[in-house]
């Protein structure tokens, strides 16, 4: 009895395992096939001079991209655009979307509403929002509507994407407005797992809501606020799609960005070898990051 | 004393509505000019712009949608839109939720390298690997078809992730009960933890479906062939297209962004759910 117990028991495992090995491998053969093998090839080829106009020319180099690439004031720029972009929009998306959490975090009649209207960049791609901006974003007031109302206003016009100091920054201001509502609803979740007593206590005590924000509210966000920051982060690096549709990474090359260069090396001048060593040092750039976003979450914890 | 705090508080309140109000209207004003514009004769969109009725739709007709159907094909774009979508879909949840089951479920060798790998390639940019990529697919024989936009991106280590959170709290009671009365563990699995397991399908789901409805990088390399150009790729060629008629591009605008707009008032729950557990859970 036991016995045969047992050998059920042993008959299970075994086709326990099976269903294992059945059900991890085609994800693990996908993973491998589709990212892993590429990822490699992105190294193997950056040690090669390979232009993919003619691939039996192919010649291994070593680390000669590389030098270049150092010596290349052009990836040194789309390198600072892109950290430039990164540093600005990082931290005014992620208040932003905090400050509108915290407008509709509480219960009250239309909040509903004002979440959604919150969120609703978010329900347009970024192509979409991308191709709306450069009509909003025309330099001239007749027909540019945000320079027409800064032109009622008084001011005078901005040239906002045809001007190299004012591009980028114009791409922030728009890719904030349209990715607070994602982050905001992060930040919203975070809020409810606050205890509420805690703002109650709070106030009994006669604490302001502006000391109840920075000794209850920030503290209770810590996790959130830096996971936040992280994946807005990286999204951040990865700036393309933007810059592609809205001023092909000028004016004077002001919006071109890491991504935007592999692109340009890559498939529009076709060298493959150098394309692969600026993504090679891409993705170390945004491994470093998110892993030194994890020491730093780890330490502080 | 008691009062001026009974006025204070109304204040508050007042103030709290109006900023709202104010910040709400701000942030979604670029869309009502959008779909205003889209709705207007070309001639009137940058008629009265500086008067607020530019928000308003004057001589509002369906012209403009009509002018982006004909120029764009739009059955067409919407066909290899939702196939691309439907089959990655699919295959999306049934792959990655297997996976995900066997990393909650089973025992196995390998099981921590196999979660390892999925954990550590989730930080890996898809932007770091185009260039190869693109290369297997050519050399595949895959560019401009289906299978360069749908198979490399089945597995998604953040899905799998997202299936095995969830699997893991399904309680080991059931299974072995499932295994007692003589169910085998991938019978268990289709038959007795898929049907329960409804919320976390939906919630993976409508954070691919968006995802890949976005999606514009990849497409825009693979998909070259002007037949086979997705919604976004169409949006985004017809803003470039001659003759420029900025009222029919806002109308392509809004067509794209209708069935988005569906899917979020169908599947709201899930969708804010699933944003707001990766930020629990990460």
């Amino acid at each position: 009895m036991a016995k045969a117990e047992k050998k059920k028991l042993s008959g299970r495992k075994r086709d326990e395992r099976v269903a294992a090995y059945i059900f991890v491998a085609p994800a693990v053969i996908l993973l491998i096939a589709f990212l892993v093998v590429p990822m490699i090839y992105t190294v193997y080829f950056s040690g090669f001079k390979y232009q993919i106009m003619r691939p039996d020319a192919m010649k291994f180099i070593g680390l000669e991209n590389y030098q270049k690439l150092f010596s290349d004031k052009n990836f040194w720029l789309a390198l600072k655009n892109t950290v430039y972009f990164t540093v600005i929009v990082v931290p005014c998306q992620c208040v932003l979307a905090l400050a509108l959490a915290l407008l509709v975090s509480k219960k009250f009649r239309g909040v509903a509403v004002f979440r959604t209207m919150y969120f609703a960049p978010q329900l347009t791609s970024m192509v979409v929002i991308s191709v709306l901006w450069s009509v909003l974003y025309n330099a001239n007031p007749n027909t540019g509507l945000i320079n027409s109302i800064l032109v009622s206003l008084g001011m005078s016009p901005i040239k906002f994407l045809s001007d190299a100091s004012t591009a980028m920054n114009s791409i922030i201001f728009m890719s904030a407005w349209q990715g607070a509502g994602y982050q905001m609803m992060i930040f919203l979740a975070g809020l409810q797992g606050i205890p509420r007593d805690q703002y109650e206590a709070a106030s009994v005590d006669g604490a302001t809501k502006f000391k109840q924000f920075l000794y209850i509210t920030i503290p209770g966000l810590k996790g959130t606020i830096k996971y936040v920051i992280m994946i807005t982060m990286i999204q951040a690096m990865k700036l393309f799609t933007q810059p592609y549709i809205m001023t092909q990474g000028g004016p004077k090359n002001s919006t071109k960005t890491l991504v935007y260069y592999i692109y340009t090396q890559g498939f529009q001048k076709g060298n493959f070898g150098y394309a692969c060593s600026i993504a090679a040092v891409f993705f170390v750039i945004v491994v470093c990051m998110s892993m030194a976003m994890k020491k730093v979450t780890a330490a502080t914890d | 004393m008691k009062k001026s705090m009974r006025f204070s508080n109304a204040f508050g309140k007042f103030m709290f509505y109006f900023g709202n109000i104010i910040i709400g209207i701000i942030f979604v004003s670029p869309l009502i000019w959008m779909i205003s514009a889209s709705l207007k004769p070309e001639a009137k969109i940058f008629a009265n712009m500086d008067s607020l009725t530019t928000f308003l739709p004057v001589q509002a007709s369906l012209s403009n949608y009509a002018e982006v159907f004909s120029r764009l094909n739009m059955p067409l774009v919407f066909k290899n839109t939702l196939l691309y979508i439907a089959l990655i879909l699919v295959l999306d949840l049934l792959v990655n939720s297997m996976c995900g089951y066997a990393l909650a479920k089973f025992e196995f060798k390998g099981k921590g390298a196999v979660l390892n790998l999925v954990i550590a390639l989730m930080v890996l940019p898809m932007e770091a690997i185009m260039l190869p990529l693109y290369i297997e697919m050519s050399q595949l024989g895959w560019v401009n078809t289906l299978a360069a936009l749908v198979i490399p991106f089945v597995a998604k280590c953040f899905s799998i992730y997202m299936f095995r959170q969830f699997f893991c709290d399904v309680p080991d009671d059931l299974i072995e009960a499932a295994a007692i009365d003589g169910c085998s563990p991938i019978r268990t699995f289709f038959q007795i933890v898929m049907p329960i397991s409804k919320t976390v399908y939906a919630t993976v789901f409508i954070l691919d479906f968006v995802a890949h409805w976005n999606d514009f990088m990849w497409p825009f390399l693979v998909m070259t062939g002007e037949d086979k150009r997705t919604i976004q790729l169409a949006v985004q060629s017809f803003f470039g297209t001659q003759p420029v008629h900025y009222s029919a591009i806002m109308a392509a605008l809004v067509v794209s962004a209708i069935p988005m707009i569906i899917m979020f008032i169908f599947m709201q729950k899930y969708y804010v759910e699933g944003i707001a557990s990766s930020g629990i859970k990460g």
